[in-house]
């Protein structure tokens, strides 16, 4: 190691490259770039493809995991009371919940009150139901909450067992269904996505094999006269990494804009208690980096595969 | 400088292409490399800047067991090395002085070095005043003279010609031939690898001649040896 070093050292070589040098590697994969001129539209047209259907799984399979969590904090539990019970049953059954182990508090609702929250939470449409305020369906409730989200379950459960009890709802079901939905709409974009990904590398390296074609006799001088092979390869990975950050501006821009039209038009209508849309600022910063960050690796990628391939240096 | 012992080199063909070789090329030598087509001249010139590996045998290069040598320390091995074909390899698109500049740049000499370095070779094989043209617009001897420059601007310690003359008129390969012995003169040691019988008895060297991959004569001051 230590030989090798002091030969390094003195053949008059430094390890880290030179500014200029980095300099000189921009300069020509950006030329290359230029060189190959349909080659490279159909490679960034490929990453453009990919990236877009990439953010647009992400954003929703972000989404949909952050309000399966947020339905997953909500600690309430709706116990909905026997319509024949009686107030001292009422009373009774709250006396019972609240000697449940982990729950911190219980608080009534009427089934009055139940029906105006429902009312009120429906907005304009809200209204037809107020025809049923003389004749409320609607059962009395007890809202309980648990100390700790992770012993909802129990506690609901344990009420269950209660008399005068007719049902408990809690977030489970709805948690365990979008789970469920997200694990699928994961799985099946995740299969196009990695099929497209390798299209995009595939066509990247198609279009640097060419560029390495056309500059074999360079190549070739480069290494008769010394050039290390990592000053012949760095070119191409510039080139490859700019076929990827080229093909990820479009995605980066449909991310942007989509996201801030449907943020600002649609937050509104479907935010109920738990739906909630990740806030533009800075989810959509971060899908676009994440994005770009994908572009620049596959792109690094294809050229990778073909300097292996192609650059026998 | 240059110590070939019992070198060996088969091609993945079968085809043997020197059998056993042992040879020793001081520093400062001019030393002619002939035979026939298919002898072995050029596997012989492969071996010392590395292009080709010797299947058996020891070679040394300017103190390096080539041999031992690691992969990617061959781009220093060959920047003590310049190399001239007959083909003179210059890119086309570039001009004169950026075909020599080249040879500096991927090895990042800092551009004021590469100036300077490029001026005094250019002078040297009397091109100062074309540096501006492109090859197409040169003459073939010119082109050599351009990629002899190229070969000599980083101040190898040998440079190795395989047939730099092949393509070029009598008259134009005495431009070459003088400028070779120029850098001669000034200290590098030159291989050159040659059919022309009329350079090599005019100009009185040492002469290894290579016949069937063996060597067959190694004489100072040798002639041609061979009828054409």
């Amino acid at each position: 190691m230590k030989m090798e070093l002091l030969y390094e050292i003195n053949s008059g070589v430094t390890t880290a490259m030179k500014f200029r040098t980095l300099l000189r590697h921009i300069r020509e994969g950006t030329k290359n770039i230029f060189r190959n001129g349909w080659m490279t539209f159909a490679s960034i047209a490929a990453v453009t493809t990919t990236l877009i259907l990439v953010a647009v799984f992400l954003a929703l399979v972000l989404n949909l995991d952050q309000m399966a969590r947020n339905i997953e904090q909500d600690v309430q539990i709706s116990t909905l009371i026997d319509v024949t019970a009686d107030e001292d049953q009422i009373v009774q059954l709250g006396e019972e919940i609240e000697q449940i182990d982990g729950v911190a508090e219980v608080q009534f609702s009427s089934n009055d009150n139940e029906l105006s929250k429902l009312i009120e939470s429906m907005g304009d449409e809200g209204q037809a139901w107020s025809m049923f305020e003389q004749d409320n369906p609607l059962n009395h409730v007890y809202i309980v909450e648990a100390g700790v989200p992770e012993e909802t379950e129990v506690i609901a459960n344990q009420i269950e067992e209660l008399d005068n009890v007719e049902n408990v709802l809690y977030g489970k079901e709805v948690v365990e269904q979008l789970f469920q939905f997200n694990n699928y709409a994961r799985a099946i974009g995740l299969a196009l996505i990695i099929g497209l990904v390798f299209t995009a590398i595939f066509l990247i390296s198609n279009t640097i094999k060419i560029t390495i074609i056309a500059r074999s006799t360079e190549i070739g001088i480069q290494k008769l006269v010394g050039a290390t092979n990592s000053f012949i390869r760095w070119p191409f990975f510039v080139e490859g990494a700019l076929l990827g950050i080229l093909g990820s501006l479009a995605p980066v821009a449909v991310i942007l804009g989509g996201y801030y039209y449907i943020y600002n038009n649609f937050a509104n209508v479907i935010n109920f208690r738990f739906v909630e849309l990740l806030p533009f600022d800075p989810f959509a910063w971060q899908l676009s980096g994440m994005v770009l960050v994908i572009g620049a690796v596959i792109g690094v990628w294809g050229s990778v595969m073909s300097v292996r391939k192609f650059l026998k240096v | 400088m240059i110590t070939m012992e019992n070198v060996s080199k088969t091609y993945s063909n079968g085809v043997t292409a020197l059998n056993d070789i042992s040879i020793h090329i001081d520093r400062g030598e001019f030393v002619y490399i002939v035979g026939p087509s298919g002898a072995g001249k050029s596997s012989f010139i492969r071996l010392i800047y590395r292009e080709a590996k010797p299947t058996k045998g020891k070679i040394i290069v300017s103190d390096r067991d080539l041999s031992k040598l690691k992969e990617r320390h061959i781009p220093y091995l060959r920047r003590d090395i310049g190399v001239v074909f007959q083909d003179f390899k210059l890119l086309q698109k570039l001009t004169v002085y950026e075909n020599v500049a080249f040879a500096l740049e991927v090895i990042e000499t800092s551009p004021r070095s590469i100036k300077r370095r490029v001026q005094e070779v250019l002078k040297l094989v009397g091109l100062e005043a074309k540096e501006k043209m492109i090859p197409s617009e040169l003459s073939g001897g010119e082109q050599q003279r351009v990629a002899i420059a190229r070969a000599i601007v980083n101040n190898p310690k040998v440079v190795i010609a395989d047939e730099p003359t092949g393509n070029l008129d009598p008259d134009t390969s005495w431009e070459i031939m003088k400028v070779l012995e120029d850098i001669n003169s000034k200290g590098t040691t030159i291989i050159m690898a040659t059919h022309s019988k009329h350079i090599v008895n005019t100009i009185k060297r040492r002469v290894i001649a290579i016949e069937d991959g063996v060597i067959v004569r190694d004489q100072q001051r040798g002639d041609y040896g061979y009828e054409i």
